[in-house]
């Protein structure tokens, strides 16, 4: 693949990592960042380059999603790792970290040979597979984690399910640090959800939808930061939806526990008000929480108790999403839907352009040990070229992904990844 | 008032003159189920499908009966399973169906929402005859329309709603109903059969059934379902019996002229007991024949629904 050779003119360049948030210029040679920020040596003086007038939009370090399922192996007929990951660069993400729970389920280090192969063959993206934290993701005995690692896993989560014993969930934190795994939890107490199919709440209530209360998540997020506290592991908590949680995780982190923590858009832009249709786009797990959450997650984001926006995307194919409410699947698509909404944080004034991007770019690589989501000169060019302005309607009928679960489909939004460089490659516009 | 809807999914979407509407109309049908002849020709030619996810004897029985006796052609598909199990989506079901041009759709199924999802997809009417623990239309109208057969009217009553409210959609759709026309409706249960934030429901909440009861214009009683015992939301039927059963030890407490409603079928013994469930305060059957009016009504308004003018 052609490396670019590429001058970005008159771009903001915001790079969190370093905090640096500049109007210039941004040079890239054989897909080597080679100056940012400075003045490029004019055109002439450097014919074999290209040169583009980015004209005051941002370029970025290419986003990092740290929480995706690309369904490869196994369930190919709802997303595969090329769509999925050319739905990534499409919504101007550089790297996915991809979920075990495939078919089989990536707890050996043959399933996550297999993902990194198919990545290099067919993706368009960087794929950082997640191993299992337990064999089959049955809760039972740990997977192996060194293998994992050996072969290429950046972290350990039974992701979807919970690790019900605590005991297990110790070992987990205790075993991970030998291989340097940061742990994920799905924070969810089995019990109390008892089979709930969306917030438990004043709209359940009304709909008569069994309800999943806000302490089935935050009882969870609980239990791990006390394991976290006595095993020293390094745990980081998925998808957080409740006031409760980043309560909890805020209190942890004042006191020094090795946390971190995501959110997800639709945790920070939808409520559980949106089920009123009974649409099961808007099922997911955990479910749509109450404005209270919302406002918690969102204070949560600003005050930098939650580090990551991950998008957990999730693709089904309408077999699972278009039946009786009851029996539809958890989950949302989100790689071709996120950046505008994560933008909007910046303009509802959650934080600074800088602050908001650390949480899609340095954090999440930083979470995950891995060399992405900065714009340092002499390293290989992953970033994301980004007009902040651009107006449109999310049509989910023009997503690369397979699958179609758009929440926000109709949506009018503002921002848009217009040019994404994955390892000094362009790699969108396809 | 005319009569606009295409479906009737809830009785929360209503208005309070859209309820009126329809006890009049099954007010005024009521006399044919009293004719010797029980039949008129209203809704000759057209096809009502009763589509019954979940089984059901006496509101299928009903509507089926509504139906017939306004000369609807009437077809009958039971299934206790998701068609999932068959490999198709229920909205393959549906589109099949709706090929043979139905008029109406009567739906019942155990997930909420269903009949809603439905009826976005049909052209022909929707009644949702139960969905889930979300709404059951029909049976609060007919409740209503005994209610105020009995009693002259609904605005101002007390109604107190016993049992087990957190799985009811009879009680929901009952809240709705009862109260946009004016009555007070009060709930009495355990806290576990209680839905989260009850309190967010335009109702009063109580524990004790005996503080409650002297109040009640109506007592409405509701189905226990054997199994909440099993799910650990009860220690035990006998105590649920002692504490919030209505018997007649406890009926002493209440007015002379209180109405006993059920909406069937009862766990006699359980939530209410023989004496009472067959006393002179009980309406019991009177719902029951009040259904097929209210079913009769639902049909008519619902075919013969003024279509409103397309704009533009």
């Amino acid at each position: 693949m052609k490396q670019a050779d590429l001058i970005l003119q008159n771009a903001r360049i915001l790079d969190p990592e370093r905090g640096l948030d500049t109007v210039g210029d941004v040079v890239i040679r054989h897909g080597i960042l080679e100056t940012v920020g400075s003045r490029a040596p004019s055109p002439e003086e450097c014919p074999d380059l290209e040169v583009m007038d980015a004209g005051g939009k941002w370029v970025v370090p290419a986003w990092v999603d740290m929480h995706v399922h690309l369904r490869e192996p196994g369930e190919e007929y709802k997303e595969t790792i090329e769509t999925g990951t050319a739905a990534a660069v499409a919504g101007g993400y550089g790297a996915v970290a991809c979920m075990p729970n495939t078919r089989p389920v990536n707890d050996t280090a043959a399933v996550t040979d297999f993902i990194r192969r198919r990545a290099r063959q067919e993706g368009y993206c960087r794929v950082y597979p997640v191993g299992a934290i337990s064999k089959g993701l049955e809760g039972k005995e740990l997977a192996e984690f060194g293998e994992l690692r050996q072969a290429g896993a950046v972290a350990v989560s039974d992701d979807g399910r919970p690790v019900m014993d605590s005991l297990l969930m110790r070992r987990a934190l205790e075993y991970a640090q030998a291989f340097d795994l940061v742990v994920i939890s799905h924070a969810e107490d089995l019990h109390l959800a008892q089979g709930g199919l969306m917030n438990e709440g004043a709209v359940s209530t009304r709909l008569g939808l069994r309800g999943i209360p806000a302490a089935s998540e935050a009882v969870m997020v609980a239990r791990d930061l006390l394991l976290a506290e006595l095993t020293g592991g390094t745990l980081h908590i998925a998808h957080v939806s409740t006031e409760a949680s980043v309560r909890l995780i805020r209190d942890a982190k004042s006191r020094g526990v090795r946390v971190t923590c995501e959110t997800a858009p639709h945790y920070f832009t939808l409520t559980d008000a949106s089920l009123e249709g009974f649409d099961p786009v808007f099922k997911v797990n955990p479910p749509l929480r109450s404005q209270r959450d919302l406002e918690a997650v969102r204070q949560g984001l600003a005050d930098g108790t939650i580090d990551v926006v991950a998008t957990d995307h999730a693709p089904h194919s309408s077999l699972e999403k278009d039946t009786e409410f009851e029996y539809a699947a958890n989950g949302m698509i989100g790689l071709e839907s996120a950046l505008p909404l994560v933008l909007q944080l910046i303009r509802d004034g959650i934080g600074g352009p800088l602050e908001i991007l650390a949480k899609v770019t340095c954090n999440p690589a930083r979470i995950l040990g891995i060399p992405m989501g900065s714009l340092r000169a002499g390293t290989p060019a992953h970033l994301t070229l980004i007009d902040p302005e651009q107006e449109y309607v999310i049509d989910a009928g023009t997503f690369h992904s397979k699958a179609r679960n758009c929440p926000f489909h109709g949506w009018p939004v503002k921002g848009r990844a217009i040019l994404t460089i994955v390892d000094g490659v362009v790699r969108y516009p396809f | 008032m005319a009569f606009v809807r295409k479906d009737l999914l809830g009785i929360r979407d209503l208005s309070s003159e859209e309820i009126q509407t329809i006890l009049d109309t099954a007010e005024s049908l009521r006399e044919i189920n009293l004719r010797e002849i029980k039949k008129v020709p209203t809704l000759r030619g057209k096809t009502v499908v009763h589509l019954f996810y979940e089984p059901s004897t006496r509101t299928r029985t009903s509507f089926d009966v509504a139906a017939k006796r306004l000369s609807a052609d009437t077809y009958s598909i039971a299934t206790s399973t998701s068609s999932m199990v068959k490999g198709e989506t229920f909205l393959d079901t549906i589109k099949n169906l709706e090929a043979m041009g139905p008029d109406v759709f009567v739906i019942r199924h155990s997930a909420s929402g269903t009949p809603h999802r439905i009826a976005a997809r049909t052209s022909a009417s929707v009644i949702n005859a139960g969905d889930g623990m979300h709404e059951h239309p029909s049976q609060a109208l007919l409740d209503m329309l005994t209610i105020r057969q009995k009693r002259g009217r609904l605005e101002g009553l007390n109604v107190l709603i016993v049992g087990d409210i957190a799985h009811s959609r009879v009680a929901r759709s009952n809240i709705w109903g009862l109260t946009k026309m004016g009555a007070h409706v009060t709930l009495c249960a355990p806290p576990t059969l209680l839905p989260a934030e009850a309190a967010s429901l335009p109702v009063r909440v109580s524990h004790q059934l005996d503080t409650v009861l002297g109040a009640a214009d109506v007592i409405m009683v509701l189905r226990l379902q054997k199994e909440r015992q099993g799910q650990g939301l009860l220690p035990s039927l006998r105590e649920y019996a002692v504490f919030y059963g209505l018997d007649r030890k406890k009926l002493e407490k209440a007015r002379d002229d209180v109405l006993i409603m059920h909406p069937g079928p009862m766990n006699r013994g359980v939530e209410i007991s023989p004496d009472v469930a067959d006393g002179p305060h009980s309406v019991i059957l009177d719902q029951v024949a009040n259904g097929v009016a209210v079913r009769m009504a639902l049909l008519y308004l619902l075919v013969h629904r003024e279509v409103p003018p397309v704009r533009g």
